[in-house]
């Protein structure tokens, strides 16, 4: 054992020793590595950035919460289907909750409702366009995870008189209102003066599309002051904790058909959407993407390969007479065996420290340039890195590293 | 001209190599060369012998045994009393290793490590820890006098001195024998010679040499003379000064 460290200690020592050698040979021979490492890492960064960035996303949404609109999130309704539905309107919310209050042990909590369009909110001089306006009651919180920078949500009693108050986006409120506090200002939405009673903190972007720091939120009965058409009209459902989404989405169903007065037989006319619906559409863009990295990395680790058993065999010829040397010194053939596969590995391994320093290059640079793609290097993805980049070492090492430890001693020492 | 065929035995003496009628046969497909025709060879302790012959002599052959970098085709050779003809790779690299201090006509430095590094190579291959090597290396640089000269690079340092470096390295891990393949073959007469006055200084020390040449002055440093000549012995006897 203290004979194998010993060696090992000499194997890496003398690996170095070469690397620093042959600087520009080391340097071009890892190129193919690099080159599979950045791939490999990348798709991995990726991967990673989309998970976290939709997992956000679906956590700005609730994973308890259905969302019952027109139409389904990821379109499995034809158009035709859609477009002689009823719109969704306000006051199933409200039926809804009778419906489940009426149901012994539901699997419904609440239904609130919210209606949405665009607008500007403009203070003073300043104005933000293509605002995300939402009309909604004071029980919008309990389906919403924000949390405020200050201020609060309006109360039940500000949405039934009608309170001209708002609460606004992280964005707006930076936008409009630079280094002071917003609360109690005066804004105009539309055509209306809202009084400001809160600033949500930031949240982010939905999977990149669309802006939740971007928004105001209305009482759902002041909504109806300053816009009599709504770009669209949901009912959030949130279950009890204790039920199933399976299940609860089940009793919706029954719920929403009563409201609807859908007649057995007759299929639903409205949609219940939830985040797992989204979660099935990611999956073949995330193989595809494995996919894709796969194929480059395996392509150009397989070059990388080649390339360091070649060097490998050129480095044995090379040093013929210093193997012949070592092994009148009491090397073994295994030590042999061991010091050109530390040195093909300790390639490998230089090209797969290039290559992840590459892709954290390229990774910041993505940032800077598209902040909002979603990249993200876990230790994992390193760990990985590293593990291919020496079994690549140990691939293409062994059969040049196994001709060195078979030389005979003597012709080796005579070699010139 | 002492003893022909039978080698020499002496009492007394502990003895260290025993080679007994060696043959080595190297097949070259349509015809056998016998490059060792039935050699008889005994070495003893603190014995100091030159091993001279032409070439195609079998004198390089016999060296290779020597140093148990080779195994004989037929025969009888015990080191130390282990028998060598039986030993796998693993064992003759052991022996080769703890028993045999080689030094070559062009040092075979590794020319990238330092004096010192060069010199505790064996005890890499030891297991040796680091400290105690780098110890060991220092006392066998300072007994060939190279004590100030162990952190140069090998192209920093003169052929003699870098003969002297692969002496350290032959002496550090303390081998029965020293084995010298022309080892004032690359120098000038005069470091030669130097390099001949150490070798003296190590056999008063009560080391072993084997001493293997072609030149009949550095063979004249040795105290016994071995000739060799088509693959067998044809002479074997002290030297009288």
């Amino acid at each position: 054992m203290r004979l194998f460290i010993s060696e090992l200690i000499e194997s890496i020592r003398i690996a170095l020793e070469q690397l620093r050698a042959h600087k520009m040979r080391a340097g071009l021979t890892t190129l193919g590595v690099v080159i599979g490492i950045v791939a490999v890492t990348l798709m991995g960064v990726a991967i990673n950035g989309i998970n976290i960035g939709f997992q956000n996303s679906m956590n700005m949404l609730g994973s308890d919460i259905f969302y019952v609109e027109k139409q389904s999130w990821v379109g499995e309704d034809e158009w035709w289907q859609i477009k002689d539905r009823p719109d969704i309107k306000a006051d199933y919310a409200e039926q809804l909750n009778t419906i489940f209050a009426n149901t012994t042990d539901s699997t419904l909590a609440l239904a609130v409702p919210s209606l949405q369009r665009g607008g500007n909110v403009k203070y003073e001089g300043n104005e933000v366009n293509r605002v995300w306006i939402t009309g909604t009651t004071d029980k919008y919180v309990l389906t919403n995870t924000a949390s405020y920078t200050e201020g609060r949500f309006f109360t039940e009693a500000e949405v039934n008189s009608s309170a001209m108050v708002c609460i606004i986006g992280f964005d707006v409120a930076k936008e409009l209102f630079p280094g002071i506090s917003p609360i109690g200002k005066k804004v105009r939405i539309r055509k209306a003066t809202f009084e400001i009673i809160g600033v949500f903190a930031r949240q982010g972007s939905f999977l990149g599309l669309f802006s939740f720091d971007n928004q105001a939120v209305v009482p759902i009965t002041a909504m109806a002051k300053i816009s009599s058409r709504h770009w669209g009209a949901e009912v959030r459902v949130k279950k009890q904790p204790w039920a199933s989404m399976d299940e609860a989405r089940d009793e919706l169903t029954g719920a929403m058909r009563r409201v609807r007065g859908l007649m057995p037989g007759i299929e639903d006319d409205f949609a219940i959407n939830e985040t797992k619906s989204f979660e099935e559409e990611l999956g073949p863009i995330k193989s595809g993407i494995a996919i894709a990295g796969i194929f480059i990395t395996g392509l150009s680790l397989f070059v990388g390969a080649i390339g360091i058993m070649n060097i490998t065999f050129v480095s044995v010829k090379e040093r013929t007479r210093e193997i012949g040397t070592r092994r009148a010194l009491g090397a073994r053939k295994r030590s042999i065996l061991m010091q050109f596969l530390v040195e093909a590995v300790s390639v490998c391994m230089l090209g797969g420290v290039i290559g992840l320093c590459l892709t954290l290059a390229i990774k910041f640079g993505l940032a800077y340039v598209v902040p909002n793609f979603p990249l993200e290097m876990s230790p994992f993805l390193i760990f990985i890195a590293i593990l291919v980049a020496m079994f690549t070492g140990v691939v293409s090492g062994f059969a040049p590293a196994l001709t060195a430890a078979r030389l005979d001693p003597a012709t080796a020492l005579r070699h010139e | 001209m002492a003893n022909i065929s039978k080698p020499r035995v002496e009492t007394g003496r502990e003895l260290i190599i025993e080679i007994a009628s060696v043959f080595k046969i190297y097949d070259l497909g349509s015809t056998q060369v016998r490059a060792l025709n039935g050699v008889d060879l005994n070495i003893y302790k603190n014995d100091y012998l030159a091993i001279m012959g032409p070439s195609g002599s079998g004198k390089s052959t016999l060296m290779n045994l020597l140093g148990c970098l080779d195994t004989p085709s037929t025969g009888r050779y015990f080191f130390k009393g282990h028998n060598v003809a039986e030993m796998d790779d693993d064992e003759l690299a052991h022996i080769r290793n703890r028993e045999i201090g080689f030094v070559f006509q062009s040092f075979n430095l590794l020319p990238r490590a330092t004096a010192l590094r060069n010199v505790e190579l064996p005890l890499v291959y030891a297991g040796m820890s680091g400290h105690e090597r780098t110890e060991k290396a220092r006392q066998a640089c300072e007994r060939v006098g190279l004590a100030d000269r162990s952190h140069h690079k090998p192209n920093e340092l003169s052929g003699g001195q870098r003969q002297r470096v692969a002496i350290a390295r032959a002496l550090v891990n303390n081998p029965a024998i020293i084995l010298a393949d022309e080892p004032t073959g690359n120098l000038d007469t005069k470091t030669g010679e130097e390099i001949m006055a150490l070798f003296e200084n190590l056999y008063l020390q009560g080391h072993t040499i084997i001493l293997v040449t072609h030149e009949e002055d550095i063979a004249r440093h040795a105290h016994r003379l071995v000739r060799l000549r088509d693959g067998k012995i044809e002479s074997d006897a002290m030297i009288t000064k």
